[in-house]
């Protein structure tokens, strides 16, 4: 029931065009920080852009959410023109930010409640959009607790919970498991699922574990500098490289040409365990 | 200003009511910010308290050793009496200029993209939180109020003037909050950002008509005075404050300029604040 539902939606949405990109760029100074990216993603697809810190994948989300103007090429998200019609993409869109977006001084519901109005949905809806958001994402009984109280995990689900509220064709997630353990990573990547599977939304997140992207990810797009170097499911992306059994890991030397160097720079370091301690 | 999500194509194609329905949901999402600003300080009341301390100084101490002294001419006003409406205009600056310190926070984590990514016009965003702001400034007026009747200041307490000094310290409060968060948009980092607020607010405070009248002062800093949108927070406090309103411009001017003030910064401010997300 679950699968021909998924179908169903991937198709309606490949029919629709959820998001592409045609020769997305975008040039920082002298740094050309996403080079000429063109992909496409279907209906209930889960996208994974991969790729060590500083491939492009976060400045890439920020162009597709309109944070960020492309200085070539363009997209659409949800039909709508990134350029051109910001309002109405972010009107279609969640986003789920690497660092934290929960507000640690109010409660998980009024977190809720102030995008519930910021994105105008009806009074008669909202708070059922709320309770709705809340219980999907394990998060009822603790609603009117100060989030400053919530774990590592419970206010990334809150953060995935006020990025769905208005039911976003498209959502977003950048890194959305950095500086998680173990058991919250797998409540994350469980809820994830449950988000397609329930409201059929397309999900594009980065990622550098690999991990992550076997697990999640209908298909990968590989980043290394700014390109897009390999395109394709994480099966066949493996099976490409003619020996059974190959991780993603190889699967990324290959295309990249180099060893993956996991850990970016001073800031990208800064940002991560920055996070990683106000998630603890 | 432009009429908020008018300019943009909407997804519903509901085209009959665009502009109405623009302005009702544009007030909407300002009332949902300054509803989240009052759900935050309702969490944590303590910041309130701890900023009358201030204003409590100025005019016990500050006040009361300089009205004895009359060191300063106010003509037919007692020093203290002259001073009130200045402590009030002075504590609304201080607490507002420093409220742009919140959107570095918010930068720092992720909250000002996730503001960002919603359909929320800028200039709404920005609006409201200027408006939130007032809301420490709203409890300033409250405790100035009433430590200066237990002073025992002779005080305008006519209902429709008391209500005018609240609507101005709103509109005092919007106007150095959009400013210190355009200093926060610029600067982007707390250190920064707390070096300039501190420069900034001792010589808006004494270049003003607050502590001291203008006449005193050297025509050089009379001309700094004149320019500064606090003496006309001060004078527009006085007007109302004081009975039988002794301002030095007719209120409408200052109301004037205290506006104009405002909507330039946070005109400014929402071409400003989306680089808060880069």
């Amino acid at each position: 029931m679950d699968a021909q539902r998924t179908v169903l939606w991937r198709v309606l949405g490949v029919a629709e065009g959820v998001l592409e990109t045609r020769q997305l760029t975008r040039v920082f100074g002298r740094v050309t920080a996403v080079d000429h990216l063109s992909f496409e993603v279907g209906g209930a697809e889960i996208f994974g852009l991969l790729g060590p810190n500083g491939a492009g994948k976060t400045t890439t989300v920020k162009m597709l959410t309109t944070l960020l103007a492309p200085t070539s090429g363009d997209a659409t998200v949800a039909g709508f023109d990134v350029r051109r019609q910001p309002t109405a993409v972010r009107r279609s869109i969640g986003y789920v930010p690497q660092l934290i977006s929960a507000d640690a001084q109010v409660t998980g519901y009024e977190n809720l409640w102030v995008f519930a109005r910021l994105y105008q949905i009806p009074r008669a809806e909202r708070e059922a959009r709320i309770r709705d958001a809340l219980k999907v994402m394990g998060l009822a009984n603790v609603a009117d607790e100060l989030v400053r109280s919530y774990s590592g995990g419970m206010i990334r689900r809150l953060e995935i919970a006020q990025a769905l509220m208005h039911r976003p064709r498209v959502l977003f997630m950048d890194e959305p498991t950095v500086g998680l353990d173990p058991v919250a990573r797998d409540a994350v990547w469980d809820q994830v699922e449950l988000v397609r599977r329930l409201y059929g939304t397309s999900i594009v997140l980065t990622t550098h574990y690999m991990e992550e992207a076997d697990r999640l990810c209908d298909r990968v797009g590989i980043l290394h500098r700014g390109k897009l170097v390999a395109l394709g499911a994480p099966a066949a992306l493996k099976a490409s490289l003619g020996h059974a059994g190959a991780s993603l890991e190889e699967v990324f030397v290959q295309y990249a040409g180099e060893e993956v160097e996991l850990g970016g720079g001073y800031r990208d370091a800064g940002r991560t365990r920055r996070v990683a301690a106000r998630l603890e | 200003m432009s009429l908020p999500a008018s300019s943009e194509p909407t997804m519903t194609g509901r085209r009959d009511s665009v502009l109405p329905s623009a302005v009702v949901g544009g007030v909407g999402q300002v009332a949902a910010i300054v509803g989240y600003e009052l759900r935050k300080l309702s969490h944590d009341p303590s910041e309130l308290l701890l900023r009358a301390v201030q204003p409590a100084l100025w005019l016990i101490v500050f006040g009361v050793v300089f009205s004895t002294i009359h060191a300063i001419p106010t003509g037919s006003l007692s020093y203290l009496q002259f001073l009130t409406p200045g402590i009030l205009a002075q504590s609304v600056l201080f607490i507002a200029i420093f409220y742009g310190i919140a959107s570095i926070r918010e930068r720092e984590l992720g909250i000002v993209t996730k503001f960002l990514v919603s359909p929320t016009p800028r200039v709404i965003l920005v609006g409201g939180r200027a408006l939130a702001a007032s809301a420490r400034g709203l409890s300033q007026a409250v405790i100035v109020f009433l430590l200066a009747l237990a002073l025992g200041v002779d005080l305008n307490l006519n209902p429709l003037d008391v209500l005018g000094v609240l609507f101005v310290v709103i509109l005092g409060s919007a106007l150095f909050a959009s400013l210190s968060m355009i200093i926060a948009s610029i600067v982007r980092t707390q250190e920064r950002f707390l070096g300039i607020g501190q420069l900034m607010t001792m010589p808006l405070f004494f270049a003003s008509n607050a502590i001291y009248p203008i006449s005193i002062m050297p025509t050089w800093l009379q001309v700094f005075a004149y320019g500064n949108p606090l003496t006309y927070l001060v004078e527009a406090l006085r007007s109302l404050m004081i009975p039988g309103g002794s301002g030095q411009f007719p209120l409408w001017l200052d109301l004037t300029v205290l506006v104009g003030v405002a909507l330039t910064f946070i005109a400014i401010e929402s071409r400003l604040y989306p680089r808060m997300a880069m």
